[in-house]
C-alpha cells in the first residue's frame, strides 16, 4: 500500500507525467505574462504531438520529428496571436478555436494520411527519443540513499524530461535576470506603460507566442514520440488544461510551477497505482478521484482558501492606444 | 536662443474630429511654459504627437532649432523629450528601479543596468531633492511619490524637455505644491517644462509663458506676467466668464427637508454621522463645508437612500420618515422628490459604458413616460436625451455616443440635466464642478441658483471651499460627523476654515473678532 504513495516507480512516473505539464505549463507562463491569454495549450500540444509522430515515422529521427512539433505548434501560437494581438479579437475565443481546429485536423489528416483511425503507426527505431541512463547510475545504484536516488530516480528519463525541468531555472532567470523578461512581465502588467517607453508592444507579444508555441512544441513531441510511441486521437486527454490549472496554481511563477506540476503528475501517477486497489478503512478509491484532485485544489485556490492567485493585470485585454 | 521645441502647422484629425488644427507653437529654454485649455481642446492630443505616441497628420517639429520626425516614443526620448501622463505610465507591481530602467536596461542583462540606475538616481536626488526608494513597489507608494517617479524616469532618460499633462489632478494640494518646488529646480538646472492644465491657478503660479489652446487651435499666446485669470479664461471658453457666481438673495420658504438627530455608520460600525440636524427651505441653497471624510458624502448618501441610517428621523415636505426602521431606497427617495446627483458621476452618477440617452434616464427607468411594463419607450428617451443636450449645451450633442466619451464637464451636465429636468422639490448635490472645466463650472453654477429661484430646496455638498461659499445661502461645517457651526457665506474664508479644522464654534467666532481688532 506504501508503496503506492512513496516508491521510487512513483516518483519516476510523477516525474514522467509532470514533464509534459511543465513544458505547457511554462509555455503559457510565457504568453499570459505577456498579457495573452492562452487556453489553446491543449490545442497546441495536440497539434505538435502530430507532427511529431508523422515526421518522426517518416524519418525515423526522433529530433526533425520534435523540430516538426515545434512547427506546428508555433504555427498556431502566431494564428493564436494573428487573432489576439494584431487583430484584437477575444483571446478565449481564439483559444477554443485552436482547440477545436487542432483535435479536428489531426484525427482528419491521421485518416487520410496513415489510414489507421486517426493514430499514427507505431514508430521506427531512432524515431523515439529513448531513456537515458546517467553515467556511473549502475555503480551508484549500491551507494545507499544517494546512490540509489541517482540511478533509481535522476537517472533513466528521455533527455525531454532533463530538458524539462532544466526549462524551469532557465524562464526564472530570463524573466528576472533579462531585459526581454523585465519588458516580458511589464507588458502583461501595463502595455501602456511599456509603449510610452518607447518599446513596440506588438512584438514583445508576438514573440512572448512563439516562445509559448515552442515549449507546446516540446510538450507535445514528449507526449508522442518520447513518452509513446506514435499518436493517438486525442492523446493530450487533457493536460493542456491541467497545465493551465497548474499555471494558476503556481500564480504565474516559474519555480511554483514546477512544484505546481510535480504535485499534478503526482496525482496522475498515483490515481495509475491505486487502480483496483483499495485503500485499508476506506476500500476502493474511483480513480477519478485523483484526475479530478488538480482541478478541485485549482478551484479552492481561486476560492482564495490558498493564497491568491493574482493574474498579470493586462492578461486577456487587447492593447489599444487609447485615444485621449 | 534657440527655442527648445518649436512646432509648426501641426494638423491632426481623428476621423472626422480635427483635434488639432495648424499649431504653432514656440517653447523658449529653460522656461515653464504652460499650455491651457478646457478638456477636450487638443492639449493632450498635442503633447502625445510631440512625444510621438501619436503621428501629426501634417506639419514640422523642431526641437532645437533643427527639424525632426518624431515617429514613434523611441525617438521623442533620444531627442530628450520626457513625458508624465496624466495616467502615469508605470508598471504597479514592480520596483521603482525597475520602472526606471524598462526601455533603457542597457543591455541584455539587468544586473549592470540596475547597478547604474542606482547610482543615477542617487545623483538625481542630489541633484534636485527627488528622494524615492528604488527598491519599493509602485503600487504601494502614494499618488505623489509615484508621479515623482515618472518625472525621475523621464529624467533618467537624459530628458532635457519634460511635458506634463494635468499633473496636478490626482495630487493634494500640499503635493501640488511640492511638485511645483520640483519644477523651479528643474528649470534653474536648464531644463524645460511644458505643463499642460486646465487649472488658471497653476498657470499663474508658476508658467512664464503661456498658450491658450481653444477647439484644437492655439488661440493666444502671452507672458504670464502680463495676463490674468480672467483673460485667460475669456481666451479659453471663447467669451467672458464670470469666475464668481451671480446672483440675488434668496427668499426662503417654508423647510422642505428637514434632518433630526441624524446619526449614521458605516460598513465596518465607524459612526460617520453624528446626531445630525439641520433644515433646508424652499429656494435656499444649504452648503455643508468641510474636509473630505467628515461625513459628508455618507450624510448626503442617507438623504438619496443609498445609506440605511441607525437612528434619527429625515422629513420631506410633510412626510416624516423614520429611515433607521423603515428604510427607503435611492428608488423610494426619487420617487418622493428627491433628485440626487453624486458625489462621484463615474461610481455612482452614470455607467460609462453606456450610450448618452441612456444614462438620460438612469433610475427613472420605470418612469411611464420612458417604459412601458418591462419594455422601454425608446423612442421618448432619445426624445427625452436630445432636449437635455441642447438645454444643458452637452457636446458633442449626440445621444447615441457612449457616456465614456464625453469629457467631464459634459459627463457632469448629463447627470445634472437628468436630475434637475425631473423636477425635484428637494436636490441633494454633491462635488458639482468636480474635474469640469471653467466654461462648464459657470454653467452648472447658473442651473444650480435657477434652480433655488424656482423655489427648490438645495442641499451642496463640496470640498471646494470657494464653491461653497459663492454658491450657498448658508453654510454649514461638518466635522468628525458633526455639524460644528453654521456661518454665512460672507463669514471670512479664515474663519470656515478654522470650523473645518476642528476648532470649536466659539473660538472660531472669536477669531473673527481678533481680526477685528
Amino acid at each position: 500500500m506504501f508503496d503506492i504513495f512513496f516508491s521510487y516507480p512513483t516518483f519516476d512516473s510523477m516525474a514522467r507525467l509532470a514533464t509534459p505539464l511543465l513544458f505547457a505549463c511554462l509555455a503559457g507562463l510565457y504568453s499570459e505574462r505577456s498579457g495573452v491569454v492562452d487556453i489553446g495549450l491543449e490545442g497546441k500540444m495536440l497539434g505538435a504531438a502530430f507532427g511529431a509522430a508523422s515526421v518522426a515515422f517518416l524519418t525515423a529521427n526522433a529530433w526533425l520529428g520534435l523540430l516538426a512539433g515545434i512547427v506546428v505548434a508555433v504555427s498556431l501560437s502566431l494564428l493564436h496571436g494573428f487573432a489576439s494581438i494584431t487583430n484584437r479579437g477575444n483571446q478565449i475565443v481564439s483559444g477554443v478555436a485552436i482547440n477545436f481546429l487542432a483535435a479536428g485536423l489531426t484525427a482528419l489528416l491521421g485518416q487520410a494520411w496513415f489510414g489507421q483511425g486517426g493514430r499514427t503507426p507505431s514508430l521506427p527505431a531512432g524515431g523515439r527519443f529513448l531513456e537515458i541512463t546517467l553515467p556511473f547510475a549502475e555503480e551508484m545504484a549500491s551507494v545507499p540513499f544517494i546512490g540509489r536516488f541517482y540511478a533509481e530516480f535522476l537517472s533513466g528519463h528521455s533527455i525531454l524530461v532533463y530538458g524539462a525541468f532544466l526549462a524551469v531555472p532557465l524562464t526564472w532567470w530570463v524573466l528576472f535576470r533579462t531585459r526581454f523578461g523585465l519588458r516580458l512581465r511589464a507588458v502583461g502588467e501595463s502595455p501602456a506603460a511599456v509603449d510610452t517607453a518607447g518599446i513596440s508592444v506588438t512584438f514583445l507579444r508576438y514573440r512572448a507566442v512563439i516562445i509559448c508555441g515552442i515549449l507546446c512544441g516540446f510538450a507535445g513531441a514528449y507526449l508522442a514520440i518520447a513518452q509513446s510511441s506514435g499518436f493517438i486521437k486525442d492523446m493530450t486527454a487533457g493536460k493542456g488544461f491541467i497545465a493551465l490549472a497548474a499555471l494558476i496554481f503556481a500564480k504565474w511563477k516559474p519555480v511554483n510551477a514546477m512544484l505546481a506540476c510535480l504535485l499534478f503528475g503526482y496525482l496522475d501517477a498515483v490515481a495509475i497505482r491505486m487502480q483496483g486497489q483499495s485503500i485499508p478503512g476506506i476500500g476502493e478509491v474511483p480513480v477519478q478521484v485523483f484526475q479530478a484532485l488538480p482541478y478541485v485544489l485549482t478551484v479552492i485556490l481561486l476560492a482564495g482558501f490558498i493564497g491568491k492567485a493574482i493574474p498579470p493585470k493586462a492578461s486577456g485585454i487587447p492593447y489599444l492606444k487609447e485615444r485621449t | 536662443m534657440t527655442p527648445a521645441i518649436e512646432l509648426r502647422k501641426i494638423n491632426k484629425s481623428f476621423g472626422a474630429v480635427h483635434a488639432n488644427k495648424n499649431i504653432d507653437l514656440v517653447v523658449g529654454k529653460g522656461s515653464i511654459h504652460g499650455i491651457i485649455g478646457e478638456n477636450g481642446a487638443g492639449k493632450s492630443t498635442l503633447m502625445s504627437i510631440l512625444y510621438g505616441f501619436y503621428n501629426a497628420d501634417s506639419g514640422d517639429i523642431l526641437v532645437d532649432g533643427k527639424v525632426v520626425s518624431i515617429t514613434d516614443s523611441k525617438t521623442a526620448i533620444s531627442l530628450g523629450i520626457g513625458m508624465v501622463h496624466q495616467h502615469f505610465m508605470l508598471v504597479d507591481t514592480f520596483s521603482v528601479l525597475e520602472n526606471i530602467i524598462l526601455g533603457a536596461e542597457d543591455g541584455t542583462f539587468l544586473s549592470g543596468g540596475s547597478d547604474k540606475a542606482r547610482k543615477e538616481l542617487a545623483r538625481l536626488d542630489a541633484d534636485y531633492g527627488l528622494k524615492v526608494d528604488p527598491d519599493a513597489l509602485i503600487e504601494n507608494l502614494p499618488v505623489g511619490l509615484q508621479q515623482r517617479v515618472e518625472i525621475l524616469k523621464a529624467l533618467y532618460r537624459g530628458a532635457e524637455v519634460l511635458i506634463l499633462d494635468e499633473p496636478t489632478g490626482v495630487l493634494t494640494p500640499a503635493e501640488a505644491d511640492h511638485l511645483f518646488r520640483i519644477l523651479e529646480v528643474l528649470k534653474s538646472q536648464g531644463k524645460t517644462v511644458l505643463l499642460i492644465t486646465h487649472k488658471l491657478r497653476e498657470i499663474m503660479a508658476i508658467t512664464d509663458t503661456v498658450s491658450v489652446m481653444r477647439r484644437g487651435e492655439i488661440v493666444a499666446t502671452r507672458k504670464t506676467s502680463e495676463t490674468s485669470m480672467e483673460e485667460l479664461a475669456e481666451l479659453m471658453v471663447g467669451r467672458r466668464v464670470l469666475l464668481t457666481v451671480d446672483k440675488g438673495n434668496a427668499a426662503p420658504g417654508a423647510p422642505v427637508l428637514k434632518v433630526e438627530n441624524l446619526t449614521v455608520t458605516d460598513a465596518r460600525g465607524v459612526t460617520v454621522v453624528k446626531n445630525v440636524s439641520f433644515e433646508v427651505r424652499a429656494g435656499e441653497i444649504v452648503g455643508i463645508a468641510g474636509v473630505s471624510g467628515n461625513g459628508q458624502s455618507e450624510l448626503l448618501e442617507t438623504l438619496a437612500g443609498i445609506r440605511r441610517p441607525k437612528s434619527g428621523t429625515v422629513t420631506i415636505g410633510s412626510e416624516v420618515l423614520d429611515l433607521a426602521h423603515h428604510p427607503v431606497d435611492a428608488a423610494g427617495m426619487r420617487a418622493k422628490s428627491v433628485g440626487h446627483v453624486p458625489e462621484d458621476r463615474h461610481r455612482m452618477g452614470l455607467v460609462t459604458s453606456f450610450a448618452e440617452y441612456e444614462n438620460a434616464i438612469l433610475g427613472y427607468q420605470d418612469d411611464p413616460a420612458y417604459a412601458k411594463g418591462p419594455f422601454l419607450n425608446l423612442a421618448a428617451i432619445k426624445e427625452t436625451a436630445k432636449g437635455e443636450i441642447a438645454k444643458y449645451d452637452i457636446r458633442p450633442p449626440n445621444p447615441m455616443l457612449k457616456t465614456a466619451n464625453f469629457s467631464g464637464g459634459n459627463q457632469q451636465k448629463i447627470v445634472l440635466a437628468r436630475e434637475i429636468e425631473r423636477d425635484p422639490s428637494v436636490l441633494l448635490i454633491g462635488q458639482p464642478t468636480r474635474g469640469v472645466d471653467i466654461g462648464a463650472i459657470e454653467f452648472i453654477h447658473k442651473r444650480i441658483v435657477e434652480l433655488r429661484d424656482a423655489g427648490k430646496a438645495i442641499l451642496l455638498v463640496s470640498v471646494e471651499l470657494d464653491e461653497i461659499r459663492s454658491l450657498s445661502d448658508r453654510v454649514l461645517v461638518m466635522f468628525d460627523g458633526r455639524i460644528v457651526g453654521e456661518r454665512l457665506p460672507s463669514a471670512g474664508e479664515g474663519e470656515i476654515g478654522l470650523l473645518m479644522a476642528g476648532v470649536d464654534d466659539a473660538s472660531a467666532a472669536a477669531s473673527r473678532q481678533g481680526d477685528a481688532a
